[in-house]
């Protein structure tokens, strides 16, 4: 296992450098300007220039990119061009929010997917797999915004239970960050309660039509030890791998979802930094999430040697 | 069991209220929560023209002259006389003006926050070009010294838009006018607290206890400044929908800009006022490239201009004739200098059979014109679209490309041919304060490379403008706005398309909320 966990974080090196190399020459090939961004329509093209000279932009393309890596290898992901403000400050302070409404939507998830989807597999084609089912096909298809702003119109306007936008840090405020990051977490867990059960259901569907689950039922075993200690276990794979996906999904952004709950999350960065062509904090951000990417799918791939015994690194 | 709903629901709501008012600083008494038309991250009001850097320059910095709701440039932090043969302007500062780090003002401060700004403005850049010396004349004066009278020089001082001057701290101002200053010290009404500063999401403000206000009436940005509220929060809400949700809700205080479209979900609303705070508006242009065909033909102009209609753009844009104007006045209607000559055909719906009779003179041979359409900013997807139907309607062969706002405002800047990644037409917004006075208007000058984007080479626009600068008395003025007027019309320097508001909406609990060419927090109180 020790060597394996080296090998793959070994190998996580080449796939940022790539990521890294990528990501700095598509961004220096789009069109788009931060001088103009931060100068504004008035400004002469002499003032935009100068601006460009100021910030970096005019050197050579080698320069630049040997200057970001230097610096990023120092542990200094530079200064956002619009804001003027350190680009790990910018990235820290829009990180939590992300973080704490990905572990409450994911925990969510879980906890109400895959029962359900233990109890469709279990009651295949009975009326509680076809109640499961629905649910699960109207999560998936339904819009996150729709989601959100009919929670909103229900539990903020009309029951006024419940705020209709904004973020507190739960260090700020634990209650406050609590009622906050219900709406939100219960509108993203839509669609990951949607994708969990029905990967659950399938993958147990499938199991449960294996020679040793039927063999254990004929041992006579109690149909509860059945699903949840032969079946369930030997099912979890697929469904441990899109918790895993679905987790780094959330990570890496749900603009939508932060946009119409005003949560100041990393999404909201990289959409905003993207427009202003805000290229450290573009860059950062595309490394972070690489990165994030990297590390779950590397825990993922743990995860299946202690679902598995058969799986050994 | 049973569950009792009803004591469930005002269980839960009353926790909610709890936790929502202790999320509250306990050193604020009163907070006002307002959610501005854009986020905030560019902080230095001599790098960036965007609106929202000049709102919150307006909290923090003070500026030394102001002009009030007539369009006449009061005193502020310095009261100002004028010379007998209109050289010298002598400003004297007032007593008790503080930074917000507790120094003094001086005129040390004044001198170099107007060099600085001076690199940066085209109004200041004039005076630059006019000006003898600027030198302090006594511990609270200063004077600026002009080689000739430029009747423009307290206008561009006092104007609140294009980029407005602001007094820094010496060592702030003392910095190169590209190089971002490194913190928000100012002598304004309010002060800028750092700490709760995140670009793009928040910015907190704090009353300024040491302010002094100056004399006179509140008007526009002149006159005392008076706050009366411990805070002021500027919440970034990326999704209208959720900003007017949270203004229903009690959540916020003050919406600046409220879409349109989205305004009857307010109206009427119990506690909820609306109303256009800036009742100059807005105007929206087409501009054309003066370098390559079509548009280097003036009669192609001319047809371009008699195709489209002023009415059809703004109910595209707007919808509801309530908030727009059509207006032929390209110093804007409701301005000093208002006037309509030339403007005809695009306030009268167009005249397309009197523009293809004029693109058929004018030999048009069908060269495509490249038109930007830029599809992410909401208050300019709509023109780019009727226009290029009335251009073909008109006969042009239109090729719109769509962009996002960022490409376009870089591939405006290249004049290489539109088929090699040049452009022929795109279109823009301005507010009116920043197109009203011709010398401010950054779209007239007609001095070919160094113009701005379209490049027109037009030396009887740069004479009837060198002819304003010199003209002292506003009778004077307004027969050279006029000529300029026609001028534009004649010559389509640019395309002018009428003029639209944008409402704002506040809670009742605000009081004192005035008209102004920008959203002003002194002067408002909030009760309860």
């Amino acid at each position: 296992m020790p060597t394996y966990l080296i090998r793959r974080i070994l190998a996580s090196i080449p796939v940022m450098l790539v990521v890294a190399v990528f990501v700095f020459l598509l961004l220096r090939l789009t069109p788009g300007d931060p001088a103009a961004v931060i100068a504004g329509d008035m400004a002469t093209p002499e003032q935009l220039e100068k601006i460009r000279t100021t910030l970096g932009l005019n050197d050579p393309l080698l320069v630049q990119f040997f200057n970001w890596i230097v610096n990023l290898l120092r542990g200094d992901f530079g200064i956002s061009l619009i804001s003027n403000q350190p680009v790990i400050d910018l990235v820290t302070d829009r990180m939590w929010p992300t973080i704490w409404i990905a572990l409450i939507t994911i925990t969510l998830s879980v906890v109400v997917a895959v029962p359900m989807g233990v109890l469709a597999a279990w009651k295949h084609r009975s009326w509680i797999d076809h109640v499961v089912m629905t649910f699960s096909v109207l999560g998936f298809s339904i819009p996150v915004f729709v989601i959100g702003y009919l929670l909103i119109k229900l539990f903020a306007l009309d029951l006024g239970i419940l705020p209709v936008q904004g973020y507190l840090a739960p260090s700020q405020n634990l209650s406050g960050f609590a009622v906050r990051a219900i709406l939100p977490s219960l509108t993203l867990s839509s669609i990951y309660i949607a994708l969990i059960a029905r990967m659950t259901r399938a993958s147990l569907l499938d199991v449960l039509g294996e020679d040793y689950v039927r063999t254990a039922r004929a041992k006579g075993l109690a149909e509860r030890r059945v699903l949840f200690r032969h079946a369930l276990r030997n099912a979890a794979v697929p469904v441990m791998t899109v918790i895993g996906t679905g987790f780094a999904l959330l990570i890496s952004g749900v603009v939508v979802t932060e946009s119409v709950f005003n949560i100041p999350g990393l999404g909201r960065l990289t959409v905003d930094s993207i427009f202003a062509r805000d290229y450290p904090v573009i860059q950062a951000l595309i490394l972070l999430t690489s990165g994030v990417y990297v590390l779950i799918n590397l825990l993922i791939d743990l995860s299946y040697s202690l679902l598995d015994p058969r799986i050994r690194y | 069991m049973t569950v009792n709903l009803r004591g469930l629901r005002n269980g839960i709501a009353a926790a909610t209220a709890l936790t929502l008012t202790t999320a509250l600083p306990t050193f604020a008494e009163t907070t006002i929560t307002a959610v501005m038309h854009s986020g905030l991250r560019v902080l230095d009001p001599v790098l960036t023209t965007a609106h929202i850097t000049r709102d919150n320059a307006f909290m923090v910095f003070d500026t030394l002259v102001a002009m009030d709701a007539d369009f006449v440039v009061q005193p502020q932090m310095a009261s100002f006389e004028i010379s007998d043969d209109q050289l010298t302007y002598t400003f004297t500062l007032r007593d008790g003006l503080k930074w917000h780090d507790g120094g003094e003002v001086t005129p040390a401060d004044c001198i170099a926050s107007i060099k600085r700004w001076m690199q940066r403005d085209s109004g200041g850049q004039m005076i630059a070009d006019r000006m003898a010396s600027l030198e302090p004349t006594g511990d609270k004066s200063f004077a600026l010294t002009l080689t000739e009278p430029f009747s423009y020089t307290l206008d561009a001082m006092g104007k609140p838009s294009g980029l407005a001057l602001f007094m820094m701290p010496e060592r702030l101002a003392s910095l190169p006018a590209d190089e971002p200053i490194p913190e928000m010290i100012g002598s304004g009404p309010f002060k800028f607290v750092q700490d709760e500063f995140q670009p793009g999401v928040k910015v907190v403000y704090e009353k300024f206890d040491d302010y002094v206000p100056a004399e006179g009436p509140q008007s526009a940005a002149a006159g005392a400044k008076v706050v009366k509220v411990d805070r002021v929060e500027w919440v970034t809400m990326p999704d209208a929908q959720t900003s007017l949700n949270a203004l229903m809700n009690g959540e916020i205080d003050y919406l600046e800009a409220v879409p349109v479209d989205l305004l009857p979900l307010l109206e009427g609303m119990p506690g909820v006022q609306t109303a256009v705070l800036s009742p100059l508006g807005s105007v929206s242009i087409g501009r054309m490239n003066f370098l390559y065909p079509p548009f280097d033909n003036p009669k192609i102009r001319q047809a371009a201009k008699l195709a489209l209609s002023q009415e059809n753009v703004l109910t595209a844009l707007i919808g509801n004739p309530d908030y727009f104007k059509v207006c032929g006045a390209i110093f804007g209607c409701g301005t000093p200098l208002e006037f309509d000559d030339g403007s005809e055909s695009l306030t009268s719906g167009g005249d397309i059979e009197a523009a293809k009779a004029l693109l058929e003179e004018a030999g048009y041979d069908g060269t495509p014109v490249v038109l930007m359409q830029p599809t992410d900013v909401v208050t300019l997807t709509a023109q780019p679209v009727v226009a290029a139907q009335a251009l073909r309607e008109a006969g042009f062969n239109v090729d719109m490309q769509p962009m996002d706002w960022q490409t376009l405002v870089t591939r405006r800047a290249s004049q290489a041919p539109p088929a090699e990644g040049g452009w022929n037409l795109f279109f823009t917004n301005w507010i009116v304060p920043e197109v009203s006075n011709p010398l401010g208007n950054i779209m007239l000058p007609g001095r070919g490379d160094d113009a701005w984007f379209g490049w027109p080479t037009d030396p009887e626009i740069n004479t009837l403008l060198d002819d304003f600068a010199s003209a002292s008395a506003l009778d004077d003025q307004k027969g050279i706005a006029q000529k300029i007027q026609a001028h534009v019309m004649e010559n389509v320097n640019y395309i002018h398309l009428g003029q639209y508001f944008s409402p704002s909406a506040w809670s009742d609990t605000l009081t004192g909320v005035e008209e102004a060419p920008f959203p002003i927090f002194w002067g408002v109180e909030k009760q309860g």
